[in-house]
Order: structure tokens, then C-alpha cells, then sequence
């Protein structure tokens, strides 16, 4: 009895922590997701002057809960053609690798699962890897437009992660760690959208590239490729594709909060806003950044791809290696590194 | 240390299998699939051995950009998989040959340290200092010590990248391309040219 007791307190009971913490995220973030979706095409709406969805429950609130049945009771088509292990593999990827991001974002001082020294590097090593899911799902469906989606998307993602980099060493050249919870305790004095405002805005222009939002959401381009590497997929593989995008969308909105908008802080560290729970004040904010997302998806027309390709290559990368080295130098030059 | 046993167990078995796989999957999109794959099981073995930093860096470069442009390759080229596999028994023994003489110098590799009592054993890597993360101790020692080495690195990599450029460069001739800065300079004056035209004359 005493050998299973030690078990327990040194495997079982450290496990089912895990697990439960695991869960609380994941259906967080899924629940969320429901209702940030339905943000999000409200927005659009209100942008072009439309409702949008207003049927499905008060307001349309429950709009994203009937896709979500419509999308599991459908039938699942698997072209002739296609790669089945692989067809079947790539949504999977895709939804698989934006949940385990989650695992190190802190929604507030020492609410994260993971506190790894490496967060910053493990966030990038994930979002690098949002690429295969596409890949794979364009290839795998042995057909044109969804092999043209994914050959954009490659070069398009790969691309971008290379400014999203630069843009990442400024911010822990000045915040001195890679652990993603030190990094917003180090904007506690100021938080680092405002000396670093170029790389913030490269930052949030190199996101939306990275997640095939529009105006760079060329991949599921619908006027040239119908839906690019979705074109073949119906069903649950389709709403795994749909939610793994939208996850890393939510993500990258977290990563801009905690990398330049101070994550869990409050604005002004004074009595009325300290009040607030640090999660309220790290939730708004995402909700902020999801907002500019939104209206940019509603109002900014779609990039010409060379145009896109120009855009990464000859314009942020030059400019955020520079501001790399300038960092670095002041830093230096005026000791103010940590 | 049963789960980090396991852990290494179940990693080095997937990796081994892995690498098996790349090298007699039938198709070359498989082939990298299972490449991607053991790179990330290799990621978890340096994770257990406490490099997180190289572990992410393996990733980020290995799985993240350069299996990516493997794949970009591999998905466009129009294989035929019989006639790839003609060529198998011919290749055989060579391939035999290199893998024999791998396995070799891996044994006196592995060998020299432990069948030679005397001599000092083979490197084991020390321990980061306490409270120091692994990424500041490499950080210190790559920067300071071996600071020309690594800059030395940087403009092999840096001569490498101008060569390949200037290698696949082609001057195209007849090709109009986008001008950003003529196209912002341009004014409604410069555009267009307004006339009078007076009712059934024309221009």
C-alpha cells in the first residue's frame, strides 16, 4: 500500500494536475474561439453595413456552436486521388500544433502550464511548423488549386518568419530572457510597443502574413484558387483546418500582447487599474489586437503576391536587421542592457 | 528518472524507426515526412539532455525552413517511383560499402574511450553553472572564446549565400517590373491630360 501511495504523490497526482490544467486551457481557448469567431464576422458585417449572422440563438451568439454541428455530422470526403494517410494527417497538424503553443503563454504571473527558459523560441519552433499542415493538405489532395495554395502559403510563411525573428531578438535583446513570463515582467516600467513602435508594427504586419489573414491571405485566395489547399476537404477535417487557423490567429494576438503590450499588466500600475485581475487585463487586450485583425481583414484589399514577396524580403528584413543592430547598440552604448 | 528513461527509449526507438523509414519509404514525400519526424525526435533527446536551446534551434532551422524547402522540392518533382527502383540493386553494394564503413568508425569512435582504461574518456559536456540557463551559457562561451571562430562562420555561411544568388541569377530581358517609387511619384498632371473637346469635332 505505501509503494502505490508514493506513486501516486510522485507520478498520479502531479499528472492529473497537468491533465486538468491542460483541459481548463483548451476548453478555454475553444469556448472563446466559439464566440471570437462570431466577433469576427460581426465586425466584417458592421464594416460593410450588413447583420451578419443574427439567427442562431440571441444575437446570433450561438451562430459558431450550430457551424461547429453542421461541420461534425457531415459526411467526410475523401477525394479519389488523394494521399489518404497524408489528406487526413494535415488538418490534424495543423489543429495539434496550434493547441500545444498554448502551453506557454502566461495568462498571468505564474498562470502558465509550461515555464520553460526557452518559451520565445518554442512559440517561433511551433509556429514555423503551422506551415506543414498546408503543405501537406495541398499536396495530399492531388489537385491543382489546393497545390498552388500551398506552394504560396510555403514561401509565403517562410518568409515572414524571418522579419517575425529579427523582431523577436529586439524585444529580448531588451528584455534579457526568452522566458515569456520575464519578458513581460520586464515592461513593467514601459512597455516595449513604445521604443520598439517600428518592430511592433512589423510585428503585427508579419503576423497577419503568417497566419494567412487577409490582406496576405493568399493561400485560400478565393478569386484565383477557390479555397487553395482547403478546396478538397469537407466536414471535420475541414473545421480542424478552420480552427487551427483561427487558434494561431488568436495566438499571434497573444504574442503581440505579451511581447510589446505588456501582457497580464495594467496599463498604469496605480489603484483603480490594479483592481482589476491581471487575466481581465491580458484578455482585453487580446481582444484589442483581435480587433484591429478583424477591421484589417474588413477594409484592407488583398496583396498582389510579388507584392507580398517584396514586401517581406526587401522591405521588413532589411529594416528589422537594422533595427536589431540599433537596438543592440543603444543598448550598449548607454548600459541599459539587462 | 523512469519517465526520463522511457522518454529516451520511446525517442531513440521513433527516431531509429524514423530514419529507417526515410531511406526505404516508397514515396519521396513520405521520405521527408519520416525526415521531419526523426528531427523532431532528435529535438526531444537534446530536450532530456537539458539543451533546450539547441533543441528549439533544431527545429526552428531543421523542421521550420529547411525540411520545408526539401518538401517545396520534392512535392514538385514528377517522380516515377518504378523507374526509381530500377536503380536499386545497382547502388546496392556501394551503399552497402559507405554504410559499413560508417558503422566502423562509429565503433571506434564509442570504442577508443571506454576499451582504452588509461586514456581520458571521450568529452562529456559539463553542466551549465547554477542559474545560468543553457541559452546564456552558450551565449557566454560562444561570444567570448570563440568569438572570431563564430564570425569566421558567419561569412563562410554569408559567402555561400552571395555564391548561390549570383549562381541561379538571370538577367531577364523584356521583363516590366513594378517601380513603387515611380508609381507613389506619379501625379494626376503626369497621368492623365485633360482636353476640350468641342461637341462633333472629336479629338
Amino acid at each position: 500500500m505505501v509503494e502505490w501511495n508514493a506513486l501516486w504523490e510522485g507520478y498520479g497526482w502531479p499528472l492529473t494536475v497537468i491533465i486538468g490544467q491542460i483541459l481548463l486551457v483548451a476548453v478555454g481557448v475553444l469556448v472563446s474561439l466559439a464566440f471570437l469567431l462570431l466577433a469576427d464576422r460581426k465586425i466584417w458585417a458592421a464594416v460593410q453595413l450588413r447583420r451578419g449572422p443574427n439567427v442562431v440563438g440571441p444575437f446570433g451568439l450561438l451562430q459558431s456552436f450550430a457551424d461547429f454541428f453542421k461541420f461534425a455530422l457531415k459526411e467526410i470526403i475523401i477525394p479519389d486521388g488523394a494521399n489518404k494517410g497524408v489528406f487526413l494527417l494535415a488538418p490534424l497538424i495543423t489543429f495539434v500544433l496550434a493547441f500545444i503553443a498554448w502551453a506557454v503563454i502566461p495568462f498571468a504571473d505564474g498562470w502558465v502550464i509550461s515555464d520553460i527558459n526557452v518559451g520565445i523560441l518554442y512559440i517561433f519552433a511551433i509556429s514555423s511548423l503551422g506551415v506543414y499542415g498546408i503543405v501537406m493538405g495541398g499536396w495530399a489532395s492531388n489537385s491543382k488549386y489546393p497545390f498552388l495554395g500551398s506552394l504560396r502559403s510555403a514561401a509565403q510563411m517562410v518568409s515572414y518568419e524571418v522579419s517575425i525573428g529579427f523582431v523577436m531578438v529586439t524585444v529580448l535583446l531588451c528584455a534579457g530572457s526568452l522566458n515569456l513570463s520575464e519578458i513581460v515582467r520586464a515592461q513593467k516600467n514601459i512597455w516595449f510597443f513604445i521604443p520598439l513602435f517600428p518592430m511592433f508594427v512589423i510585428f503585427l504586419v508579419s503576423a497577419l502574413a503568417e497566419t494567412n489573414r487577409p490582406p496576405f491571405d493568399l493561400a485560400e485566395a478565393e478569386s484565383e484558387l477557390v479555397a487553395g489547399y482547403q478546396t478538397e476537404y469537407s466536414s471535420t477535417p475541414f473545421l480542424l483546418f478552420m480552427i487551427g487557423e483561427y487558434l494561431n490567429i488568436v495566438l499571434m494576438c497573444a504574442m503581440t500582447v505579451i511581447l510589446f503590450l505588456g501582457g497580464w499588466l495594467p496599463p498604469f500600475d496605480m489603484a483603480p487599474f490594479t483592481y482589476v485581475p491581471e487575466i481581465v487585463w491580458f484578455i482585453l487586450k487580446i481582444l484589442l489586437v483581435f480587433f484591429f485583425f478583424a477591421m484589417v481583414k474588413a477594409f484592407v484589399p488583398r496583396y498582389r503576391y510579388d507584392q507580398l514577396m517584396r514586401l517581406g524580403w526587401k522591405v521588413f528584413l532589411p529594416f528589422s536587421l537594422v533595427w536589431v543592430v540599433v537596438t543592440a547598440g543603444v543598448l550598449t552604448a548607454f548600459d541599459l542592457a539587462p | 528518472m523512469i519517465v526520463q528513461a522511457l522518454a529516451f527509449y520511446l525517442f531513440a526507438a521513433v527516431l531509429t524507426a524514423a530514419a529507417l523509414m526515410v531511406v526505404i519509404a516508397r514515396n519521396p514525400v513520405h521520405s521527408v515526412l519520416f525526415l521531419i519526424l526523426a528531427f523532431f525526435n532528435a529535438a526531444g533527446l537534446f530536450v532530456l539532455l537539458g539543451a533546450e536551446f539547441v533543441a528549439m534551434i533544431l527545429v526552428i532551422v531543421y523542421v521550420g525552413a529547411v525540411a520545408v524547402l526539401f518538401m517545396f522540392v520534392v512535392m514538385m518533382l514528377d517522380i516515377d517511383f518504378v523507374e526509381l527502383r530500377q536503380g536499386f540493386l545497382n547502388y546496392l553494394p556501394a551503399g552497402l560499402l559507405v554504410g559499413f564503413v560508417l558503422v566502423m568508425e562509429l565503433i571506434l569512435v564509442v570504442g577508443a574511450g571506454s576499451m582504452n582504461a588509461g586514456a581520458p574518456q571521450t568529452a562529456v559536456p559539463a553542466a551549465p553553472p547554477e542559474g545560468m540557463t543553457n541559452t546564456e551559457a552558450l551565449g557566454r562561451i560562444l561570444y567570448t572564446d570563440y568569438a572570431y571562430l563564430f564570425q569566421v562562420a558567419g561569412l563562410i555561411l554569408l559567402a555561400a549565400m552571395i555564391g548561390a544568388i549570383v549562381l541561379t541569377l538571370r538577367a531577364r530581358e523584356g521583363v516590366r517590373r513594378q517601380v513603387i517609387a515611380d508609381q507613389i511619384a506619379r501625379t494626376p498632371a503626369l497621368g492623365m491630360e485633360l482636353k476640350d473637346v468641342k461637341p462633333g469635332q472629336g479629338i
